[in-house]
């Protein structure tokens, strides 16, 4: 620390009789998104969480038409409360190839891949997606916030990182009609995109990135924004989408999508490793099921050693499954057994899928159950009716994810509905 | 000759918690307390018509709940209050508020620096991590590494598979944590002095070091295993002001059945044949019992009440080296109208919570080296706030009570004692470094308590003025804790036991000595500790 001399406090008074807007954010704990005039206006039901420190919607209208607005027709979900980070540089692609699992190099210019980023003893810090928008520039959009942790990983590497959670408005556009609602819309050449491709696409006197990915397991697209623009993006979609059933969701009807795509969500299926205040909460890539993302031979990244050793001494201590459970009860946060006897794991997301018409669930399991011990799982199941636990063990099966498999998430070129 | 079953010295918190304890076992239990008021260093005193102040002690967050609930302590009128952020002011006019809201404490960061916006999370895991790992050891008697008993034996298993249970890194950093500097420590996480300035008073607060001396990383640790209802770290005020503690001890003591007598100094402990057998009182009544108990500090103790040919010589070398060195300072005033912080928004929930104007680890570090020359700080470190904000029974209505707790502050000035004058300019310099940042600070001014090291050993009887009866460095904590092989509430002396924060686990209104002592004392006297609970889990 340098030694500067400290300046003596002396009498005059030391007042800063205005305040400027900054300081005042006290007043205003949850924040508005750039859509929130248009959330407003749809809103009916007034439930309202907390996503990030902005108040978005959990439902607008009835959360379960909402879900099939997804399934249906399309759905528009304001995603701008996510964490956003832009990376830039002449050495962004090598900054990133060192961060995340995934073999950077491999990710041209125009797509999207999620992937996942851990700490050096191999724990999990988040898992994202990252966009490549020109070859040396990428967004990176996570759960949690990490700027340090990037900081820091960014040390020896000419590149920049910037969070731009709060300047950039961004849209999930998801369902079978949204790709003809993007075409009516006027965005030229979107059936170009095929999924996890983005691209740029002129909107009023700036322009809007469209990358067809989404958090859904359907035909869909994300939509980044610079704020000021984002009204004018919003309307564009509605007024192109009224004929073809657009309307705006919440979150819970979101989550059930994600879920019937077999899809994790940070600190709720998985603890992150730098919120983890139990030592055994953290998870390795393998024990949440992004094993798939570890590429060994792409040269060094953050806790590459430490993956590979758990993998070679066979430390990998849990798993995290797709299960179908017997019956129509969700199993939501249940215990697993096996035999009925030995307790094996945690439900962390359950619902009744009304696509697959089955009891589906996301569980994290200590192995070798649900690795090689997949016989014989069940779920104990405390059902609250009417002042009452209606207690149920039911079968288990390990299956795999995602739970529905929809052509038209991949169709290409995409399909009118 | 009554003979009480047990006496104990002082009716400061720790001691009324041991004499509850012991009362509500079945024994016949004496408090005697030098002061016309009981307390110690946990009262409310009442200087000024219509003011209460918490004149030493003034937040409350480390107090046990399993003693609050065990002694009926709600029942006899505790209650406490969280309070709400908090607010450094910088020279520049601004300020860093502290909010209880995540993503407003985030934002108000980000003022400052993006980065240390996002590190708090980290910062949150790693203090939370090392909280969770002492805060069981809080309500257990430290074990003697030394004795070869099953009962030490097992604590240090207990010990051992504790730091066992952490991750290898975590390991790594426990030992760290125990030995670093707050300085250091907050430079891993942010990089933004007053960020640093923000987190690093509670790693001085009330000890005898810089920010930058080793050993203040633990201070830190000290200040947040505490919790209110549940909420582990937060901070709050009791209702009534500290005072309403040790009423509420006071008062669960007596409807226990025991004996509290004022106004009684103890000028010795009886010794006879090695054994503890009374007390005498100044003016020369003695009293008997069959154990003593002191919750006066370890110094104060054993080289004022007891003879020193009674107790060993190692004892006693150990006990006149033990490090108490007074360090703050407090500043008491009773203001008839809210004081108005211009950098401040009106409206700012700052104002209920605490203020500091140290916007630098540096400058806080200069603070200390004035009082390594044995002067107060010129610049001194403020805890400043305002419980009646939040507890309207400490003054009336729109007028205020302020406690400033003051760091840093001189045993002895220069090397001699304290004088009034001293005391006054000492009072100047804190009043001065208020009014810089509220304007007519002075004129609301209607009444006002100086309480240096002098008045604080000769008023509380904390020996040189700390208020942790000893610091609370890794040397003089856990097994070392006041003195190596005596870390267990006995002493040289049979009969004669010491409950207070020179005890393990230490200081702060916490309670835990006390129990822990009682516990130790019960065991001694085969009776049974079936009204003790337990700690809480941490899980």
């Amino acid at each position: 620390m340098p030694k500067t001399a400290v300046k003596p406090v002396t009498e005059q008074a030391i007042v800063q009789p205005l305040h400027s807007p900054a300081q005042l954010h006290f007043r205003t704990l949850r924040l508005d998104t750039p859509f929130q005039p248009r959330i407003d206006a749809a809103m009916k039901t007034n439930d309202w969480y907390d996503w990030g420190g902005y108040r978005a919607p959990a439902s607008l209208w009835d959360e379960e038409l909402e879900y099939f607005a997804i399934r249906s027709q399309a759905a528009l979900f304001d995603i701008s409360p996510m964490t956003k980070y832009r990376i830039e540089g002449p050495d962004a692609e090598s900054f990133l190839n060192r961060l995340t699992l995934r073999d950077v190099t491999k990710l041209k210019t125009g797509r999207v891949h999620y992937t996942a980023w851990c700490d050096d003893e191999g724990f999990v810090l988040d898992d994202g997606t990252l966009f490549r928008l020109a070859p040396n520039r990428f967004r990176l959009c996570c759960q949690e916030r990490h700027l340090p942790w990037l900081l820091d990983s960014a040390i020896g590497f000419d590149v920049t990182v910037t969070e731009e959670t709060e300047v950039v408005a961004a849209l999930a556009l998801q369902g079978p009609t949204s790709f003809a609602i993007l075409r009516e819309a006027g965005f030229e050449g979107v059936e170009r995109l095929k999924v996890f491709d983005l691209a740029e696409f002129a909107h009023e006197d700036g322009s809007v990135t469209i990358s067809r990915t989404g958090f859904t397991g359907d035909l869909g697209y994300e939509l980044f924004v610079e704020t000021r623009l984002a009204l004018s993006l919003w309307d564009r979609l509605w007024q192109a989408g009224e004929l073809r059933g657009i309307r705006a969701i919440g979150y819970t009807a979101l989550n059930r999508a994600r879920l019937e795509a077999g899809l994790i969500v940070a600190n709720a299926d998985f603890v992150t490793a730098e919120h983890a205040i139990r030592a055994d909460r953290v998870r390795m890539p393998d024990e949440i099921g992004l094993g798939f993302m570890v590429d060994l031979e792409k040269g060094h990244f953050n806790g590459r050693r430490a993956i590979a050793e758990a993998r070679a001494k066979g430390r990998l201590r849990h798993v995290l499954v797709g299960l179908e459970i017997e019956g129509n009860i969700p199993a939501e946060h249940a215990i697993v057994y096996h035999r009925k006897k030995k307790e094996v794991g945690l439900v962390s997301a359950a619902i009744w899928s009304p696509m697959a018409k089955r009891n589906i669930a996301l569980a994290s399991l200590e192995r070798p159950y649900g690795d090689s011990i997949t016989d014989d799982l069940w779920v104990e199941i405390y059902a609250m009716r009417e002042l009452k636990y209606e207690r149920l063990m039911k079968r288990a099966k390990v299956v795999q994810r995602p739970f529905i498999k929809l052509d038209r998430r991949t169709a290409s070129p995409p399909a009118e509905f | 000759m009554k003979t009480w079953d047990a006496i104990v010295i002082g009716a400061g918190h720790n001691g009324l918690v041991n004499a509850c304890y012991l009362q509500r076992a079945g024994l016949d239990v004496l408090v005697v307390e030098k002061n016309d008021w009981i307390g110690g260093a946990a009262t409310s005193r009442s200087l000024t018509p219509g003011f209460l102040y918490s004149n030493c002690s003034y937040v409350c967050s480390l107090f046990r709940p399993e003693i609050m609930r065990d002694l009926e302590l709600p029942r006899f009128g505790l209650q406490v209050i969280s309070y709400e952020g908090g607010a450094v002011f910088t020279r520049d006019g601004d300020y860093l508020a502290n909010y209880r809201d995540h993503h407003a404490h985030r934002r108000e960061f980000a003022r400052f620096s993006a980065r240390d916006a996002e590190a708090y999370d980290r910062y949150a895991r790693d203090v939370t991590r090392q909280c969770r790992f002492i805060q069981p050891l809080l309500m257990r008697t430290a074990p003697d590494p030394t004795s070869f008993r099953p009962r030490d034996i097992g604590e240090l298993i207990y010990l051992g598979k504790k730091f066992a249970g952490l991750g290898a890194a975590e390991m790594a950093d426990t030992l760290r944590f125990w030995t670093m500097s707050i300085s250091d420590f907050l430079d891993e996480h942010f990089e933004t002095d007053v960020i640093k300035a923000n987190f690093a008073l509670s790693g001085i607060i009330g000890t005898a070091l810089g920010p930058m001396s080793p050993g203040t990383a633990y201070v830190l640790l000290h200040h947040y295993m505490g919790e209110v209802d549940g909420s582990v770290g937060a901070w709050g005020y009791a209702r009534g002001g500290m005072g309403a503690v040790t009423k509420a001890l006071a008062d669960s003591f007596r409807a226990s059945g025991g004996t509290i007598r004022a106004s009684a100094e103890v000028e010795q402990v009886l010794v006879k044949n090695g054994k503890a057998r009374g007390l005498v009182l100044a003016g020369g009544e003695e009293i008997f019992g069959k154990l003593v108990v002191s919750n006066a500090d370890v110094k104060r103790t054993f080289l004022k009440l007891v003879e020193e040919k009674e107790l060993p010589d190692t004892f006693l070398r150990r006990v006149k080296n033990f490090k108490m060195r007074g360090s703050s300072g407090k500043v008491n005033i009773a203001l008839d109208s809210m004081p108005e912080f211009p950098a401040l928004p009106k409206d700012s929930p700052c104002y209920r919570g605490d203020m500091h104007f140290t916007d630098s680890v540096e400058r806080m570090e200069r603070g200390y080296d004035d009082w390594k020359a044995g002067r107060w700080s010129a610049d001194p470190f403020l805890d400043m706030m305002m419980p009646t904000m939040l507890d309207p029974t400490m003054a009336p209505p729109g007028k205020h009570f302020m406690s400033c707790f003051v760091q840093y502050c001189p045993p002895k000035v220069e090397g001699r004692d304290w004088t009034d004058a001293d005391r006054d300019a000492f009072a100047e310099t804190v009043i001065s470094q208020i009014a810089n940042y509220s304007p007519g600070f002075r004129d609301r001014i209607v009444h006002m308590e100086v309480r240096t090291p002098r008045e604080l050993e000769a008023e509380v009887g904390l020996t040189e003025g700390n208020i942790f009866q000893g610091e609370l460095t890794f040397d003089q904590l856990l097994f070392n804790r006041p003195v190596p092989g005596y870390a267990q509430y006995r002493s040289p002396i049979d009969g004669l036991y010491i409950c207070g924060s020179s005890t393990h686990p230490g200081g702060g209104v916490m309670g835990a000595p006390g129990r822990n002592a009682a516990n130790e004392i019960l065991r001694d006297l085969s009776q049974p500790t079936k009204h003790m609970s337990p700690a809480h889990d941490v899980i």
